[in-house]
C-alpha cells in the first residue's frame, strides 16, 4: 500500500460575505496515494478552487485537518508553508500566471530563487524543462510572445522545476482550444507515468477521462468517488 | 538570494522608466541641494578658519579714547590716552605674550616710477609675534631700530608687488611721505581679513618712526592702539580685567569715572563669527534636508502604487514559494535602488554645480568625502525607511487574495 501523499477530514472552509459566513466547503474526506492521477468535477460554484487552494496551501482551511506527506499543515508556519510550496507542490493556474516581464526561462527558473539555487544550476534546470516542454527555442522570449497553449506549458515547466511529488491544477486548460488542452492532457500523463501525483480540476468529461480517479463535488461536498471506468 | 533579486529590481525600475525617473528626480533634487549647501557652508566655514588662523590667536587690542581734564571731554583735539608707556606697564603683567603699541594710517608710497597708497603700520617687533607673521625674504626691524627710529619698512605681498613687480625688494629704497626707507624684508601672503581687507596691502615700519616722520603726530609717546596678545584662550578673561585695572589706575581714574580707552576682543569677535558660519553651514544642511525627506515620500509614494499594481505578482511569487521576507527584500531591494540611484546623480549634480558656483563667484566650496559619505548614508537610509512600509504590506499580502486580485 502506497503511502498517502493527501490525506484531509473533516475539511471546511467558509468565507466571510456581506450576507454573513458562507460555507463552500463542508467537512470533506479524501485521501490520495501517491502516483495517483485524480481528476475533481463538479459544477462552477460546488467548491472545486476552494479545495484546490487549501491543498496548495494558498489558504487556510476553518475546520478539520489536513496532512500533507503525513505533516499536519495547521501547525506550519508561513516560512514552512512557503518551503512546501516552493519545494512539495507545483500548482497550475487556469489563467497560466506567468510574470509577464521576464523571459521564459527565467519564469520557469524563479521557484529556484526561491530555493536559494545558485544561477548556473537555475539556468540549466530552466533549459532542460523548456525542453522537456517542447519550447527550448523560446527560452529567451516574453510569454506574450507565446500561445495561450505555449505559455501553459511554460506554467507546467516551471511547477516541475523544482521536483515537486505532487502537481496541483485547477482548470489547466480551461482557456483552451480542445487541440491545445489534448497536448496539455498528455504532458499531465507523462508526468503521471514518472511517478508524480497529479490532482487536476476540470468540468469536462473528456479531460476527466485522463485520470485514473474521479472525484465529484457538489455544494462543497464530494458526492462521488471512482475509479475512471467504473460506474458512480 | 540578492543578485537575482537586484536583477529583478533592475527590471521592475526598468518597466516604467518615466515612473522612476520622476521618482528619482525628487531623491537628486535632495541629495543635490544637500551637497551644494554643505559644500557652500563648508566652504564658509573653511574661509572664516583661514582667516582666524592668519589673525593670530588670543588677541585683543585697547584702543585710545581722548584726553578729558576736569570730566569734560576735550573733543577729538585732544590727544590719545594710551601711552608706549602703557604698553610697556601692561607687557609686565601675567598672561600676557606679546604687546604693540600701534599707531597706523594710509599713506601713498613711491619707488622709482611707482605709486602706491596703502596702509602704513607703525609698531613695534611684537606686532609680528602676536600675529604669527613671518617673512618670506630679508629679515624685520629690531627694538633698537623702535629706539632709535630708524627708516626701515618691512612689506606686505600685494606692496612688494605692486612697487617692485619682480624686483627683488630687499634693500631697496622706498619713499613714504618723501622720507626714505629701506625695505628689509617682505611678510608672508595672510589674504583677507575677517572685513574683506588685504591683510598683505601694508607696510610696517618703527613706531618712532612712524609718529615722526610719517604721521607727524604732535604727542609723540601716545599711541591710538594698543595690540596684546594673551598666553592662551583660557587666560584672555583675567588678562583683560587685569589691563582695564591697570590703565585706570595709570590713567587716575576715580571709580566714578568711565574708561577713556575701549578694548575689543578679536579672537572672541573671530570666534562668534565662526560660530555664525557654523550655524549657518548646519541650518542650510537642514533645510535641504527637508527636500530629502520630500523625496523619501516620494518613493514610498511609488512603492505603494508599485505594490497594489503588482499584487498578482506577489501572489504569483508567494504561490510559487516566496517567502514574506523574500518580498520584503524584493520591493525595499526597488526602493533602496531608485534612492541610490537618485543619490547617485544628485551627488554628481551637486558636485557639478558647486564647482560651477565657486568657477563663477569665486565663492570658497569644500567638497568632503565626509558629505558624499553622508550623502550615500542618507539615500540608503531613506531608501530603507521610506520603502519599508510598502515592501511590509507587499510581504504581508495573503497569497490567495493576492492571486485573486485583478
Ligand atoms: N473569496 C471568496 N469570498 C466569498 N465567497 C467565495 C470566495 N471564493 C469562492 N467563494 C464562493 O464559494 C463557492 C465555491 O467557489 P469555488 O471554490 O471557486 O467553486 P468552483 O471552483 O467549484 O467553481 C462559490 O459559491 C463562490 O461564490
Ligand atoms: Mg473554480
Amino acid at each position: 500500500m502506497a503511502a498517502s501523499v493527501i490525506k484531509v477530514a473533516e475539511l471546511g472552509k467558509s468565507y466571510q460575505t456581506a450576507a454573513g459566513e458562507f460555507p463552500a466547503l463542508r467537512g470533506v474526506d479524501l485521501d490520495i496515494t501517491a502516483g495517483e492521477y485524480v481528476a475533481i468535477m463538479g459544477p462552477s460554484g460546488s467548491g472545486k478552487s476552494t479545495f484546490m487552494n487549501l491543498l496548495g496551501c494558498l489558504d487556510t482551511p476553518s475546520a478539520g485537518d489536513y496532512f500533507l506527506a503525513g505533516e499536519n499543515v495547521a501547525q506550519m508556519s508561513k516560512d514552512a508553508l512557503a518551503q512546501l510550496r516552493n519545494r512539495t507542490i507545483g500548482f497550475v493556474f487556469q489563467g497560466f500566471n506567468l510574470l509577464p516581464r521576464m523571459s521564459l526561462q527565467d519564469n520557469v527558473a524563479l521557484p529556484l530563487v526561491y530555493a536559494n539555487v545558485d544561477k548556473e544550476t537555475r539556468r540549466a534546470r530552466a533549459r532542460v524543462l523548456l525542453e522537456r516542454v517542447g519550447l527550448g527555442q523560446y527560452a529567451e522570449s516574453l510569454p506574450n510572445r507565446i500561445s495561450g497553449g505555449q505559455q501553459q506549458r511554460v506554467a507546467i515547466a516551471r511547477a516541475l522545476v523544482n521536483e515537486p511529488r505532487l502537481i496541483l491544477a485547477d482548470e489547466p486548460t480551461g482557456n483552451l482550444d480542445s487541440h491545445t488542452s489534448e497536448e496539455i492532457m498528455r504532458l499531465f500523463g507523462e508526468l503521471n507515468a514518472d511517478g508524480i501525483t497529479i490532482v487536476l480540476v476540470t468540468h469536462e468529461p473528456d479531460i476527466a477521462a485522463h485520470a485514473s480517479r474521479q472525484v465529484r463535488f457538489l455544494d462543497g461536498h464530494i458526492v462521488s468517488d471512482h475509479l475512471t471506468g467504473e460506474q458512480p | 538570494m540578492i543578485r537575482p533579486m537586484l536583477g529583478e529590481a533592475w527590471l521592475a525600475m526598468g518597466a516604467n522608466r518615466l515612473r522612476t525617473a520622476l521618482t528619482m528626480l525628487g531623491m537628486v533634487i535632495g541629495v543635490g541641494a544637500v551637497v551644494i549647501m554643505l559644500a557652500i557652508g563648508q566652504g564658509a566655514q573653511y574661509a572664516v578658519q583661514q582667516t582666524i588662523s592668519t589673525m593670530g590667536s588670543n588677541l585683543f587690542i585697547v584702543l585710545s579714547g581722548f584726553s578729558t581734564s576736569a570730566g569734560v571731554r576735550s573733543g577729538s583735539g585732544g590727544g590719545p590716552t594710551l601711552t608706549v608707556a602703557d604698553a610697556e606697564a601692561i607687557a609686565e603683567l601675567d598672561g600676557v605674550a606679546n604687546v604693540a603699541p600701534t599707531h597706523q594710517g594710509s599713506r601713498q608710497l613711491v619707488y622709482g616710477a611707482q605709486n602706491w597708497n596703502t596702509q602704513v603700520i607703525g609698531t613695534t617687533p611684537a606686532y609680528l609675534d602676536a600675529r604669527a607673521w613671518s617673512l618670506t625674504s630679508g629679515g624685520s626691524f629690531g627694538d633698537s631700530d623702535v629706539r632709535s627710529a630708524t627708516r626701515v619698512a618691512v612689506i606686505g605681498k600685494t606692496v612688494a608687488e605692486n612697487l617692485f613687480g619682480d624686483e627683488d625688494p630687499v634693500g631697496k629704497t622706498l619713499r613714504i611721505q618723501q622720507s626714505p626707507f629701506v625695505v628689509t624684508g617682505v611678510l608672508a601672503a595672510k589674504g583677507q581679513n575677517l572685513d574683506g581687507r588685504d591683510q598683505d596691502d601694508t607696510v610696517i615700519i618703527p613706531l618712532s618712526t612712524a609718529q615722526r616722520k610719517v604721521f607727524g603726530t604732535p604727542f609723540v609717546g601716545s599711541v591710538r592702539m594698543i595690540m596684546v596678545q594673551a598666553d592662551s584662550a583660557e587666560g584672555m578673561e583675567r588678562v583683560m580685567s587685569n589691563v582695564e585695572s591697570l590703565l585706570r589706575q595709570r590713567h587716575r581714574l576715580r571709580d566714578d569715572t568711565p574708561n577713556d580707552f575701549f578694548m575689543r576682543n578679536l579672537s572672541a569677535a573671530a570666534e562668534s563669527e565662526a560660530e555664525t558660519t557654523r550655524t549657518m553651514s548646519i541650518l542650510l544642511g537642514a533645510i535641504a534636508s527637508i527636500s530629502l525627506i520630500v523625496g523619501g515620500i516620494g518613493i514610498m509614494n511609488i512603492m505603494l502604487v508599485s505594490v497594489t499594481e503588482r499584487t498578482r505578482e506577489i501572489g504569483i511569487r508567494m504561490a510559487i514559494g516566496a517567502r514574506q521576507k523574500d518580498i520584503l527584500l524584493q520591493f525595499l531591494l526597488e526602493a533602496v535602488m531608485i534612492s541610490f540611484a537618485g543619490c547617485l546623480l544628485g551627488l554628481t549634480l551637486g558636485i557639478a554645480i558647486a564647482l560651477g558656483i565657486n568657477a563663477i563667484t569665486g565663492m570658497v566650496v569644500v567638497i568632503s568625502g565626509t558629505a558624499a559619505l553622508l550623502a550615500f548614508a542618507v539615500a540608503a537610509g531613506v531608501g530603507i525607511f521610506f520603502g519599508w512600509y510598502p515592501a511590509q504590506k507587499a510581504s504581508r499580502l495573503d497569497p490567495i487574495e493576492a492571486l485573486r486580485y485583478q
